[in-house]
């Protein structure tokens, strides 16, 4: 899949928005004052900021708001309402944590699972898609989570729990991996199928029906990342947990955690970047474009 | 409504017959020329006279190579459109309710006016049907000609989809696929219609053709030679047999 940058970065930005605004919900920061001004700025920067770069890649954003009436069946729809209701339940809870004032703790706690409800939209998106074999597993909405938890919990310097979702977040990684692999050759269906010639007709593809690409071609046949999956993915395994994870635990202490906030940030971009460059779309079998396939 | 209707009282759709279509592209060219002017936004063509022109069709034809274990290899050409699936994945992923399938036909189609144009719906179509016009933002996608079928401006041989009306072989059959005795249905029985992909569960209405058995390959060795040689070319056989 080749999607837009914009889809990476908001993805990425606003799952780590929504985490940072969950564990400060939680009151992970002491109330009043310039510091929770500041960490709730942030936090809610990096989730609307992601929202608002998620419509760069529409035709038509001006009709933006229309995307919020399908929530019976589309979860695209459903992230919308989720995003926004989790940022007018969180916004009485921030205004009260920098002027000081103590909210009821069940309105944060709320706030808090309204984040993650959200991050799980997200990632149901992507993990709806039949289409998508490596996607179509609840592996993809744990992975996102896991990402925004972790994200925020360094965001928010949260550095113990940080260090705990680091590793769970390293295993889940080395997991996703495997299993999208396994999946893609157990349930990715044949170029037979696809035609319908018939499970022992030996069939390849001739020749293309058009000389130039097309929008299904730039879209779903994009095959650029797989060349250097390997090195891309323990990149994102070391770079948004591992390291980060070494570095809290032996240079303790708040000093280090922009810098492992950059770390982290940058392995979720390189993981989710990878996310939809590995991901083999069925319709590249029409274009004799099957998995394991690396070149156009 | 992006929610798929319980049942539809037809399931229009295409018959696409595998073993006569010769891939001439004449469907796509009729298609392009028809959705060009008439529902909805153009088909556009982006750097049409440049070197590398791209553009939106609803309708493209591929060829493929197919060996079957008994018999010679031939090239057969696959149409591919959208094939109005019941359990249609594009419909219920939308966002906006621009996707949806009509209860009376069967037939999916995009309210332009609705569309956002954020692309997901391509994403979840297993058969590449639906392009985003480059020019106009929003999602395109075979209406089976629902201007033309309907049509009574049209004289009555004009009302099938242009790609229908315009194949030369007869490749491609339109009508009922909900409807058991219509000509479609009796066609699919009789020459053992296909869907494509059915392990995705969309259960596409339109049905493809697979090719007729061919017997064997005919043996052919290019320089058997039938008969001794007579006169000169004997007496030349011989000579240079010597060497």
């Amino acid at each position: 899949m080749h999607p837009a940058p914009s889809i990476i970065i908001f993805t990425t930005l606003s799952g780590a928005g929504f985490g940072m605004l969950a564990w400060l919900a939680l009151g992970a920061v002491p109330v009043g004052g310039m510091p929770a001004l500041l960490f709730w700025g942030m936090g809610y920067a990096l989730a609307i900021g992601g929202l608002v770069a998620s419509t760069f890649h529409l035709g038509n954003p001006q009709r933006a708001l229309l995307a919020f009436t399908q929530w019976r069946t589309s979860w695209l729809s459903r992230e919308a309402w989720a995003s926004a209701m989790t940022l007018v339940i969180l916004a009485p809870v921030a205004l009260a944590a920098i002027l000081g004032i103590r909210v009821p703790v069940v309105i944060g706690v709320i706030g808090a699972l309204m984040c993650i409800a959200t991050v799980v939209t997200t990632g149901m998106i992507y993990a709806q898609m039949k289409t998508v074999p490596r996607w179509n597993t609840w592996m993809t909405p744990v992975q996102f989570v896991l990402f925004s938890l972790t994200g925020g919990a360094i965001l928010s310097l949260q550095l113990s729990d940080a260090v705990v979702l680091c590793v769970l977040l390293a295993t889940a990684l080395v997991a996703v991996y495997a299993m999208g692999d396994a999946r893609v050759r157990e349930v990715f269906p044949s170029t037979q199928s696809a035609i319908g010639s018939g499970r022992n007709v030996e069939t390849r593809a001739l020749f293309a029906p058009h000389s130039g690409p097309n929008y299904v071609m730039k879209e779903m046949i994009h095959v650029v990342g797989r060349k250097h999956s390997r090195r891309l993915r323990v990149l994102s395994v070391l770079l948004a947990a591992i390291i980060p994870a070494l570095l809290m635990l032996f240079a303790p202490g708040q000093d280090i955690l922009p810098i492992v906030a950059v770390l982290h940030l940058t392995g979720a971009l390189a993981a989710r970047w990878l996310f939809f460059a590995e991901a083999e779309h069925v319709v590249g079998l029409y274009y004799g474009a099957g998995p394991g396939t690396t070149r156009n | 409504m992006t929610a798929l209707p319980p049942r539809t009282d037809r399931k229009l759709g295409l018959v696409i017959d595998l073993d006569t279509c010769v891939g001439c592209h004449a469907c796509v060219t009729a298609c392009k020329g028809w959705n060009d002017q008439a529902y909805g936004a153009p088909l556009s063509d982006m750097n049409a006279y440049g070197s590398d022109p791209c553009g939106t069709f609803l309708n493209r034809v591929h060829s493929y190579e197919l060996t079957p274990p008994d018999g010679p290899p031939q090239v057969v050409n696959l149409p591919r459109s959208c094939l109005h699936c019941d359990d249609a994945p594009c419909v219920t992923v939308c966002p906006t309710g621009a996707s949806y399938k009509r209860a009376e036909d069967g037939i999916v189609l995009v309210n332009e006016d609705a569309c956002i144009g954020c692309g997901l719906c391509a994403w979840a179509c297993p058969y590449g049907a639906r392009e985003m016009d480059a020019a106009a933002g929003v999602m395109k996608k075979c209406t089976l000609c629902v201007d033309r079928i309907y049509n009574e401006a049209l004289p009555e041989e004009d009302r099938i989809p242009a790609c229908v009306r315009t194949c030369p072989t007869g490749a491609r059959h339109f009508g009922d696929l909900g409807d058991p005795d219509s000509a479609v249905s009796r066609l699919v029985a009789e020459r053992g219609g296909v869907e494509l992909m059915p392990e995705q569960g969309t259960r596409p209405v339109n049905r493809y053709l697979p090719p007729r058995k061919k017997g064997p390959a005919p043996v052919v060795q290019p320089l058997q030679r039938d008969e001794e040689p007579t006169g000169v070319a004997a007496w030349l056989d011989r000579i240079l047999g010597v060497f």
